[in-house]
C-alpha cells in the first residue's frame, strides 16, 4: 500500500514547492501592481480634478476662481486643501474675488446606475444657472441624453428652483421652474431633477444667507487654470 | 521552411482560427463593449497587451512552472497585465476608460487569454507563443472593429465619432444596445460560416477535377 503512495510523492513536486511558486508568483504581481498604481496615482488624481474644476467652470458661468466649501458645525467654511466629501461644494468666485454662486456635487439613483452631477446655483436669484453630467451608465442612445442633447442641458441654464424643478413631457415647459424631459427617456429626466430638488432640500438651510458667503481664502490651488 | 511555420503560426488566430468567429471566445467584451469602433479599438489593444505580455512569460517559464498550479499561476500574470492595462488607460485616456468600465479588469476573465496559455504557450518557444499571441488578439481586434464598426455606424450615424450622415438619419438605437450586439454577431458568424462552406466546396470541386484530370 506504501509503495505506490511513496513513488507518487517522488513523481510529483512537494506541496512546498508549489507554495513556493505561487507565493513568489504573489509577490512579484503585488510589486509590480503597486509600482503601476504609484505610478499612474498622480496623473489620475491630476485628471479627477481637472474635470472637476473644469464642471465647475461650466456650470457657473463668469467664475474665474473656486474654492471648496465644507459644512461643519452647523456653517459653512472654506476648506482649501482639504479632502472633498459629500459635505463639500464649492464656491466660485470672479477676478475681484466677489463671490458668485455654489456649485454643488449631487447624487443619486438613475435609470440603470448611480448618476452623479454638478449643478451651479445663485443664491441671491434663486436660480440653477447650468448642469453637468459627471458620471453616469444611462441607456446609450436614449438616456444618455441627460449629457448628450444639448436642448436638455441648456434647460438647467436659467431654472428657478422654486417651489421646486419639475420635469414636463418635451414641448410643455411653460414656467420657469420646469425643464422639457427627454422623449423615450422620462425616467433618466426625472431622476436628474429628482436629484436636484434633493440636494436643493438638503443644502437649503445650511447655505448662509445670501450676500455673507464664506469670502475666498488667498491659497495656492484657488486660481482658476483654465 | 521555418518562416512559413512562423507566418502560419501568425496568420491562423487572424483567419482560419479565428477566436471569435471560429472559436466562439472572449464573447463577454465582444458583445459589451463593441457599441463604437473606437471602444473596440481599445478593447482590442489591451486585449492583445495582455495576451503577448502573458503568452511571453509562460512561455518563458514554462519549465519553472509546476503542473498543479499552472492555472492559478497564469491567472496571476494575466491579471497583473490586466492591472497594468488598467491603470495606464485610466491615466492615459480616462474618457475612454470610463465607457469601458468595468470590461477593463474583465480581460481577466477572458477564455481566449487563458486558453491560449493552456493550448499553445506552455508548449512551444517563446517565438512560436508570441507570434501566436501576435495573431490571435489581431484576429480578435478585427473581430471587435467589425461588430464595432457595424453597430456605430447603424446605431449612432457615425464612424469613430466622425458623423457620416446629414442630420436626418434617425440613429438605430438597438445597435448600440445589447440586442444589436446579438443581432450583428450573428449575422457576422453566418456571414463567416457562409464563407468557410463556400471555400470548401470550392476546394472540393477543384479535387474533383483533379482526379478526372489525372
Amino acid at each position: 500500500m506504501s509503495a505506490p503512495g511513496s513513488s507518487m510523492a517522488v513523481q510529483e513536486p512537494g506541496g512546498a514547492r508549489l507554495v513556493l511558486a505561487l507565493a513568489l508568483a504573489g509577490l512579484l504581481s503585488g510589486l509590480i501592481i503597486i509600482a503601476i498604481f504609484e505610478a499612474t496615482l498622480p496623473t489620475i488624481t491630476a485628471n479627477k480634478a481637472a474635470e472637476l474644476r473644469a464642471a465647475v467652470f461650466k456650470v457657473l458661468p463668469g467664475v474665474s476662481r473656486l474654492q471648496p466649501l465644507r459644512y461643519e458645525g452647523g456653517r459653512l467654511i472654506a476648506a482649501p486643501g482639504r479632502a472633498t466629501d459629500d459635505q463639500t461644494i464649492y464656491g466660485g468666485y470672479d477676478r475681484e474675488q466677489h463671490f458668485i454662486g455654489y456649485a454643488i456635487p449631487a447624487a443619486g439613483p438613475g435609470f440603470q446606475d448611480t448618476i452623479q452631477l454638478l449643478y451651479g446655483y445663485l443664491p441671491g436669484e434663486r436660480t440653477i444657472v447650468g448642469m453637468q453630467i459627471l458620471d453616469s451608465r444611462e441607456t446609450p442612445g436614449l438616456g444618455d441624453k441627460i449629457y448628450k442633447d444639448a436642448a436638455f442641458v441648456a434647460n438647467f441654464d436659467r431654472l428657478a428652483v422654486d417651489p421646486t424643478v419639475v420635469a414636463m413631457k418635451k414641448g410643455h415647459k411653460s414656467a420657469p421652474n420646469e425643464i422639457d424631459a427627454i422623449t423615450g427617456a422620462t425616467i433618466s429626466s426625472k431622476a436628474v431633477v429628482r436629484i436636484i430638488n434633493e440636494a436643493r432640500e438638503r443644502w437649503e438651510g445650511r447655505l448662509p444667507p445670501p450676500g455673507s458667503e464664506p469670502a475666498l481664502t488667498e491659497v495656492e490651488g484657488s486660481e482658476g487654470k483654465e | 521552411m521555418k518562416d512559413q511555420n512562423a507566418y502560419e503560426e501568425f496568420i491562423k488566430g487572424v483567419w482560419r482560427d479565428n477566436p471569435v468567429f471560429v472559436q466562439v471566445l472572449g464573447m463577454c467584451p465582444m458583445l459589451a463593449v463593441t457599441n463604437s469602433a473606437i471602444n473596440a479599438i481599445v478593447m482590442g489593444a489591451a486585449t492583445l497587451f495582455v495576451l503577448v505580455g502573458s503568452s511571453f512569460l509562460v512561455a518563458s517559464f514554462k519549465n519553472l512552472i509546476p503542473k498543479q498550479v499552472r492555472i492559478s499561476l497564469y491567472v496571476i500574470i494575466i491579471a497583473t497585465f490586466v492591472t497594468v492595462a488598467d491603470y495606464t488607460l485610466l491615466a492615459l485616456l480616462p474618457k475612454v476608460h470610463k465607457e469601458l468600465g468595468a470590461f477593463i479588469p474583465l480581460i481577466v476573465a477572458n477564455c481566449m487569454i487563458l486558453g491560449r496559455q493552456e493550448a499553445f504557450a506552455s508548449r512551444h518557444s517563446i517565438r512560436f507563443a508570441v507570434l501566436d499571441a501576435l495573431g490571435m488578439s489581431s484576429g480578435f481586434m478585427l473581430a471587435l472593429l467589425a461588430l464595432g464598426s457595424v453597430r456605430e455606424i447603424l446605431g449612432s450615424g457615425s464612424l469613430f465619432n466622425v458623423p457620416l450622415f446629414g442630420a436626418d438619419f434617425e440613429p438605430w438605437v438597438i445597435m448600440i444596445l445589447p440586442p444589436g450586439g446579438f443581432l450583428t454577431l450573428g449575422l457576422l458568424l453566418l456571414f463567416f460560416n457562409w464563407v468557410t462552406a463556400r471555400r470548401a466546396a470550392f476546394l472540393e470541386q477543384v479535387a474533383a477535377a483533379e482526379r478526372e484530370g489525372l
